[in-house]
């Protein structure tokens, strides 16, 4: 009887470590496509009740002041991006920035404050070319930020540096096999923790030149793609598998959000969501190229990664694992100045036209 | 002809589950039984009512006609006929043919004083249906989470299923069940080329015994399972199959939301190095 009752013993333990492992809670469902095509979200129902407050959206510093009064630039010296806006409406803005990026240090963070109007803070270039990508991002990139918009708490959270960011990884001694994983093989919340490459910012998200986001092609043999065609290997459709990882657990979905895995690539068998991470993918290489990218002389060397370039955003510095980043509760409306009506000139080139893969038959 | 008189000696009345002597009989080849009827019944109400409802979706292409369940908003309840009430009704029919027809088997067994190995194995495949359309179901809350009955339907139902846990490799019970599923085909590949290898001579050669099987084996890997145990272990290898299949499914959602690979942060997370 003996080994009998150990048999038990162990097989309890064991099972007992197994769901120890699990989530045992009641859970609730979403359906995202058609019924029976197995398109669905499940997730703990507690969990989806909670919010995490670094999810909640701060209230304004004050009251927002009325319209009217002196413009800004004619109250202060050397204002590039907000000039326009009325003198409160300018100071209002800047109450709400410090709030939302340096609520410890304050204004002395980004000013000198002897001569406010000094560039000679790093930080204050920086901000001035954030303040341009904000505008640029509320009035350039509706098809992804809708009119949600963003402000900069949407990235910061209360922080100097958002701290969910990347930077291109430190390269591996490329002299010695041992300890080189070759950017793959490492559990990492960038790619879900599968073995997938991790090197799929730098692949898909640096600026406006990087890889097409493509699975492999659909032709069996390298003689037959034609010369337009998509000519993704096996292998290469790793990296925007790993790239989709990253996606589904900053929007704290699944794949069938916005696929049906049907066909990854057709848009007529995807949901109307894949149109917005469609435009997210290119909103974000608008972002890291020709805002963050253009301040990589700028930043201090302890502002940078280990290989020397600042520090950039993916999904998950604006969404935080929800679909809608705060929760879709739209946050410029109450900071005009961040959302200008009329065309920028400070800004860069609207969104270049669609290239050819662009959707064609929306579902 | 042959054959079946010969049969006949073992065709013995009695041993049924319920009915006493109710269709107690055979037709030509066929033991009826009660459960045979059943099976007749809703394995052929079933098979109409697939008919009836895949006229009703618009196409006769048979890899795209698809019986869907309801939509989620339906739960645990009744849907409308043409809104997955169909795939239920479907589903129950399904369910008692394959359970009647387990039973049969159970009966023929009975008649024949053997043991009921083959109604069990036939239980886990009706097991792994159970877990898709009722188990898994049941413990989500809605119908909604059945597969549908279609070619292609039910292959892009496992596909979208799967890609909810992102990677569903990375399910510890899905890695048991393809464990189990190619161990099952090596053993069977092994077991019938061994076999074939010595009742199966050239011409002119003399039949093998098993002693020549086994020898074979220990001069191989050092060890033979025997004549006995190989069907031992080919059962359990493929009924292991099965139900880890079954398992792998009903913890995708009941007990695990997210990415499947993320569940193995428990391994990173060991006290020992974390």
């Amino acid at each position: 009887m003996k080994p009998n009752l150990m048999l038990r013993l162990g097989a309890v333990l064991i099972g007992a470590a197994l769901l120890s492992a699990c989530q045992v809670g009641t859970k609730s469902a979403k359906q995202y496509g058609y019924r029976g095509t197995g398109m669905d979200q499940i997730t703990l129902a507690a969990a989806s009740k909670k919010i995490d407050p670094i999810n909640v959206v701060p209230p304004p510093p004050y009251d927002p002041p009325k319209p009217g009064g002196r413009p800004a630039k004619e109250a202060y010296q050397n204002v590039q991006v907000l000039g326009d806006i009325s003198e409160d409406e300018f100071s209002y803005t800047m109450a709400a920035i410090t709030q939302w990026i340096a609520p410890e240090q304050g204004c002395n963070y980004c000013h000198n404050p002897a001569n406010m109007a000094s560039d000679e803070l790093y930080t204050k270039k920086v901000a001035r070319r954030m303040l341009q990508m904000t505008r640029k991002i509320n009035t350039g990139w509706t098809n992804h930020v809708h009119q949600t918009g963003v402000t900069c708490y949407t990235c910061h959270r209360g922080q100097a540096v958002p701290t969910e960011n990347w930077a291109l990884p430190a390269k591996g001694n490329p002299d010695s096999i041992l300890g080189n994983l070759h950017g793959q093989n490492k559990p990492m919340i960038a790619t879900a923790y599968s073995s997938l490459p991790n090197t799929a910012f730098a692949k898909y998200l640096l600026d406006s030149n990087s890889s097409p986001i493509r699975v492999q092609t659909t032709y069996s043999h390298p003689s037959q793609y034609p010369a337009t065609k998509n000519k993704v290997t096996t292998m290469g459709a790793e990296g925007t598998y790993s790239l989709m990882m990253h996606t589904s657990t900053a929007l704290g979905v699944n794949c069938t959000f916005c696929h049906n895995a049907g066909s990854f690539q057709a848009w007529n068998m995807s949901t109307p969501k894949r149109v917005n991470a469609w435009y997210g993918y290119r909103m974000v290489r608008d972002i890291n190229g020709e805002y963050i990218g253009s301040l990589a002389s700028v930043f201090p060397k302890h502002r940078l990664g280990p290989q020397g370039d600042p520090l950039k955003v993916n999904c998950t510095t604006c969404h935080r694992g929800i679909n809608k980043p705060l929760g879709g509760v739209s946050m410029v409306k109450d900071y005009p100045a961040l959302r200008p009506t009329a065309p920028m000139v400070t800004a860069a080139a609207a969104p270049a036209a669609a290239p050819a893969a662009a959707p064609t038959k929306m579902p | 002809m042959a054959l079946l008189s010969f049969e006949r000696k073992y065709r013995v009345r009695g041993g049924t589950l319920i009915g006493g002597d109710l269709f107690d009989f055979w037709v030509g080849p066929f033991y009826v039984g009660f459960f045979g009827v059943i099976t007749a019944i809703f394995a052929s109400l079933g098979t109409a009512l697939i008919f009836y409802c895949a006229s009703q979706g618009g196409t006769w292409n048979p890899w795209l006609i698809s019986i869907a369940p309801p939509d989620l908003k339906y739960g645990l309840g009744l849907a409308p006929l043409r809104e997955g009430g169909f795939w239920q009704v479907i589903t129950v029919c399904a369910i008692v043919s394959f359970t009647s027809w387990a039973l049969r088997e159970v009966e023929i067994c009975r008649k024949l004083g053997m043991g009921y190995h083959v109604p069990i194995a036939f239980g886990f495949a009706i097991f792994a249906y159970v877990s898709l359309v009722v188990i898994r179901p049941v413990l989500l809350g809605a119908w909604h989470f059945g597969f549908p009955y279609g070619i292609f339907s039910h292959l892009d139902w496992v596909s979208n299923t799967g890609y909810q846990y992102l990677h569903f490799h990375y399910n510890p019970a899905h890695m048991l069940a393809v464990s189990f599923f190619f161990t099952t085909t090596l053993a069977l590949a092994l077991h019938g080329a061994l076999v074939l290898s010595a009742v199966n001579p050239k011409e002119g050669e003399t039949v093998k015994t098993p002693e020549y099987e086994d020898t074979f084996f220990r001069d191989l890997i050092g060890y033979s399972i025997g004549t006995l145990g190989i069907h031992r272990l080919g059962l359990l290898l493929a009924l292991n199959a099965g139900f880890w299949s079954a398992i792998c499914i009903i913890i995708s959602g009941p007990l695990w939301t997210k990415g499947w690979p993320e569940w193995w942060n428990w391994w990173l997370n060991l006290p020992i190095w974390s």
